[in-house]
């Protein structure tokens, strides 16, 4: 295996509610080496994004160890070592395409002419030369989505973290977003963990596919995908993309997923 | 009798002719749009002229539109000197001063959220006080020239811009705040790239209230004192002397004055927060 | 009730500073008293002391700080003082059984409310119907909307004075009526332009799924716009009473007003006894929150019977 940029034992997160204790995350345990694509996949509640959230350092476990390029979760924060994507776009909508995505730069304090650089480069990257004047809510959400993540690659983090990206918008959209990320996770060999609950989405992207059920949330199954790295849209209708898919149903199942 | 008899006529003609055009396959367009209320603000002059006319009011009760008019044309040194002292000394000068106090005062309460439970409510119920009443004091504190309106002025529109600017200081969501994080972004960089232009929409409706405030608070408060000029001087010397027409001139300056400085505030809102739904241009 | 530590700290810390305020306020006239009363002071003469800051002159007689938290006419009284004042003008007068006498700020409070109130539900009415008027009759829509929205913009509260003597040149006996008709029309517009808001607010989809009923105009406006404007309603109320009890003291204010309390805070200044002013602005502030709180008070009860809010 490649070197390691991601690794939990024994993880364990409890949030304190009104209602009592509320068991996010079970002895997760997992390690992402360079250049994976890992798919996190469970019913809501399963605790997909909120292991996300503390790769991201945005959430404290309770228990276990977590360590991230080396360092702690927060120290990686600190050194700008991911870019995140949210569910929703969250583009600023006082500031134009351009303006969003150097937003980082600005504040990771990057020279003018960098800024300018990267921006026009990962615009592209994502399809959206030439719409970096428009504001956000001049464009579709699909394009607005793709502008978020052209934002989290500006500052050209290793890591690139995706938490339901594509989860509101429809089909079609999806379909060619999905085949876009391949194309530029083929170019530019980030590590990339992507929460989903989509079974398709999770199979054509992923090289790994964590299934993840809840109470407490933790880690039933991890697939290693046997697809190639090349993967047209059509593979979906190969028997072993179906198999891939119906072993992540069967994890699934074996998890209680289906019960909720 | 034939003044009476013209403008009921007149006013009985524009209602017809405003329910028809408001009818009419014209009736959204934007010369229809400010035709109607404008035939409509007319109407109302004419019947006051009319009834003033033709009743023979006396002009000590109420003057016609038109001597107010000519009363406004003929004294338009006395209204701009007055319009100089309450508007652009008490007025603005007092509004830019609260303005700027109570944006500092959001900022630096905003850091503790404790501060901020406190204040809000307290904040809410003081604008919700009819402070106008603390004009005596503050006239007697900074003395009778326009100092102590602007003082005036400064308390009555501190609290409305505080209350709405805390308010949207707290408008960010927490994605957008988790994003700045992300960036292991400082507190100065999420206050100047996200809280404060997100805050922006609830600044300006502080700041929409109180240009309004800031007029009431600067004309009232010359009620209890002021050098022999300024339009709330002139109001309540004028009432005694039953100079009524001079009054009513007033009364158009502080209208028109009002509605100017709104709209300032409004365009500058338009320039800041293009970017909010509200303001989009369909 | 999890505020209630946050704003009791913040009043607390406004009481303070109220407190720490009133020594430098008063230190002149403190050391002018204590001049006359024959003791000695730094500087010596009112004229000396003119150029002096109030920082040092705290410094230098620190004997005489006591005495500025105890003057008779202070520039800033303790919030003792007021409301040992206010206390002195109410609850010791009721005490006495004299509540309605001319000298008891409860009679002056009384006179202000009865006129907010006769404005208020006066204005409130008048703000309901214009607002229905508005949404049905398209002309009185576009005629009249545009001036509810731009009055909202001009301090309409200066026409306060010519109002009373307007009635007054007509014959009308006493400021009540007057009055009234000034807190009406600062209450009028609020109430209107929140009024339309309100019965505006019904979604499309809402609307169209009474025409599937073949609902009568009627029926829409009872079962679907009114129920719908409440929360507006009551939004506006607050700012409406608010603003007739603005308008009724300042038309209390122009001179020769004798009851109200807007009357005590002019007479008050009139007369140089600024505790009068201020018991009567608290007692002004008193009520103001009394008649919010109310309407609050009631906007929960009715809105959490017609199961709009948790």
């Amino acid at each position: 295996m490649n070197e390691t940029i991601i690794d939990a034992q024994g993880l364990d997160l409890t949030f304190q509610t009104n209602d009592g204790p509320v068991h996010a995350l079970k002895d997760v345990s997992l390690t992402i080496g360079k250049g994976d694509f890992v798919s996190f996949i469970g019913p809501s509640g399963c605790g997909k994004t909120t292991f996300l959230r503390c790769i991201a350092g945005l959430e404290t476990p309770t228990g276990g160890s977590l360590s991230v390029n080396g360092m702690t979760p927060d120290e990686a924060r600190r050194k700008r070592a991911y870019g995140y994507v949210f569910q929703a776009a969250g583009l600023y909508p006082w500031r134009t395409i351009a303006k969003n995505v150097k937003l980082p730069l600005e504040i990771m304090g990057f020279s003018r002419e960098e800024q300018e650089r990267r921006a026009d480069r990962v615009l592209e990257l994502v399809d959206l030369k030439g719409f970096g004047a428009k504001y956000p809510w001049q464009l579709s959400g699909g394009m607005q989505q793709r502008a978020s993540i052209a934002r989290a690659l500006a500052f050209d983090a290793g890591i690139l973290l995706m938490d339901e990206p594509f989860g509101a918008l429809d089909e079609i959209v999806r379909d060619h977003l999905n085949e876009q990320l391949l194309a530029l996770w083929a170019r530019t060999e980030k590590t990339i963990g992507f929460v989903t609950h989509s079974i398709p989405e999770a199979v054509y992207l992923s090289t790994r596919i964590v299934v993840m059920s809840p109470r407490p949330g933790r880690i039933t199954d991890v697939i290693e995908s046997p697809l190639p790295k090349e993967r047209p849209l059509d593979i979906r209708d190969t028997p072993e993309f179906l198999d891939v898919a119906h072993r992540v149903r069967e994890g699934l199942r074996a998890g209680h997923a289906y019960d909720g | 009798m034939m003044w009476l008899i013209f403008a009921l006529a007149f006013w009985a003609g524009a209602w017809a002719l405003n329910a028809a055009l408001a009818r009419s396959r014209w009736r959204d367009t934007r010369v229809v749009r400010i035709a109607v209320p404008v035939l409509f603000g007319v109407t109302l002059l004419v019947l006051w002229e009319g009834m003033v006319r033709g009743l023979g009011v006396s002009p000590v009760i109420l003057p016609a539109p038109s001597v107010v008019a000519q009363t406004f044309a003929a004294s338009t040194e006395t209204l701009w000197e007055d319009f100089r002292q309450t508007v652009l000394k008490g007025a603005l000068t007092g509004f830019a001063i609260g303005a700027s106090a109570a944006l500092l005062t959001s900022v630096a309460i905003d850091r503790s959220a404790f501060l901020t439970r406190g204040l809000l409510p307290i904040g809410n119920f003081v604008a919700a006080l009819p402070i106008i009443g603390i004009a005596p004091i503050l006239v007697s504190w900074f003395g009778f020239d326009w100092q102590s309106k602007a003082a005036v002025v400064v308390v009555m529109v501190f609290f409305p811009i505080l209350v709405n600017t805390v308010q949207g200081l707290r408008e960010t969501d927490a994605m957008q705040r988790d994003l700045m994080r992300t960036y292991a972004a400082g507190y100065w960089h999420t206050l100047l790239k996200l809280r404060l232009p997100a805050a922006m929409p609830f600044i300006f409706n502080g700041l929409k209230i109180a240009t309004t405030l800031a007029l009431i608070g600067a004309i009232v408060a010359e009620y209890f004192g002021s050098p022999t000029r300024g339009m709330g001087f002139r109001i309540s010397t004028g009432v005694g002397s039953l100079s009524i027409d001079l009054v009513w001139a007033e009364i158009a300056v502080a209208a028109l004055a009002g509605t100017a400085f709104y709209s300032l505030v409004a365009l500058a809102e338009r320039a800041v927060t293009f970017w909010h739904p509200s303001q989009r241009r369909r | 009730m999890r505020a209630a530590l946050p704003v009791l700290t913040v009043l607390a810390a406004i009481l303070l500073l109220w407190y720490l305020a009133v020594a430098p306020m008063n230190i002149r006239g403190a050391l002018d008293l204590a001049e006359r009363s024959g003791r000695a002071v730094t500087p010596e003469t009112p004229l000396a002391r003119q150029d002096v800051s109030v920082w040092r002159l705290m410094a230098q007689n620190p004997g005489q700080i006591a005495a500025a938290y105890e003057l008779d006419r202070p520039r800033l009284p303790t919030p003792q003082q007021v409301g040992g004042e206010l206390w002195k003008t109410t609850g010791e007068m009721a005490l006495r059984g004299r509540a309605m006498s001319k000298r008891s700020l409860i009679y002056h409070a009384a006179v202000t409310l009865r006129s907010t109130l006769w404005g208020f539900v006066l204005g409130t009415a008048l703000g309901i119907l214009g607002a229905v008027a508005i949404v049905y009759s398209r002309v009185v829509d576009m005629s009249l909307m545009p001036w509810a929205i731009i009055s909202q913009t001009i301090p309409i509260v200066a026409l306060a004075p010519m109002i009373i003597v307007l009635s007054s040149q007509l014959g009308i006996e006493g400021r009540g009526v007057p009055k009234a008709i000034i807190a009406a029309y600062l209450c009028y517009f609020p109430v209107l332009v929140g009024m339309v808001k309100g019965l505006r607010a019904p979604a499309p989809s809402q609307l169209d799924l009474l025409q599937t009923y073949s609902a009568s105009g009627l029926q829409v406006f009872l079962k679907l716009r009114l129920p719908s404007s409440v929360p507006y309603l009551f939004t506006s109320l607050k700012i409406g009473i608010a603003a007739s009890l603005v308008g009724t003291i300042v038309g209390e204010l122009p001179t020769g007003a004798i009851s109200g309390l807007g009357a005590r805070i002019l007479i008050g200044d009139q007369f140089g006894t600024p505790l009068a002013i201020w018991a009567a602005l608290l007692a002004a502030a008193l009520m103001a929150g009394a008649l919010v709180t109310l309407l609050d008070l009631l906007q929960r009860i009715t809105l959490k019977r017609m199961g709009m809010q948790a």
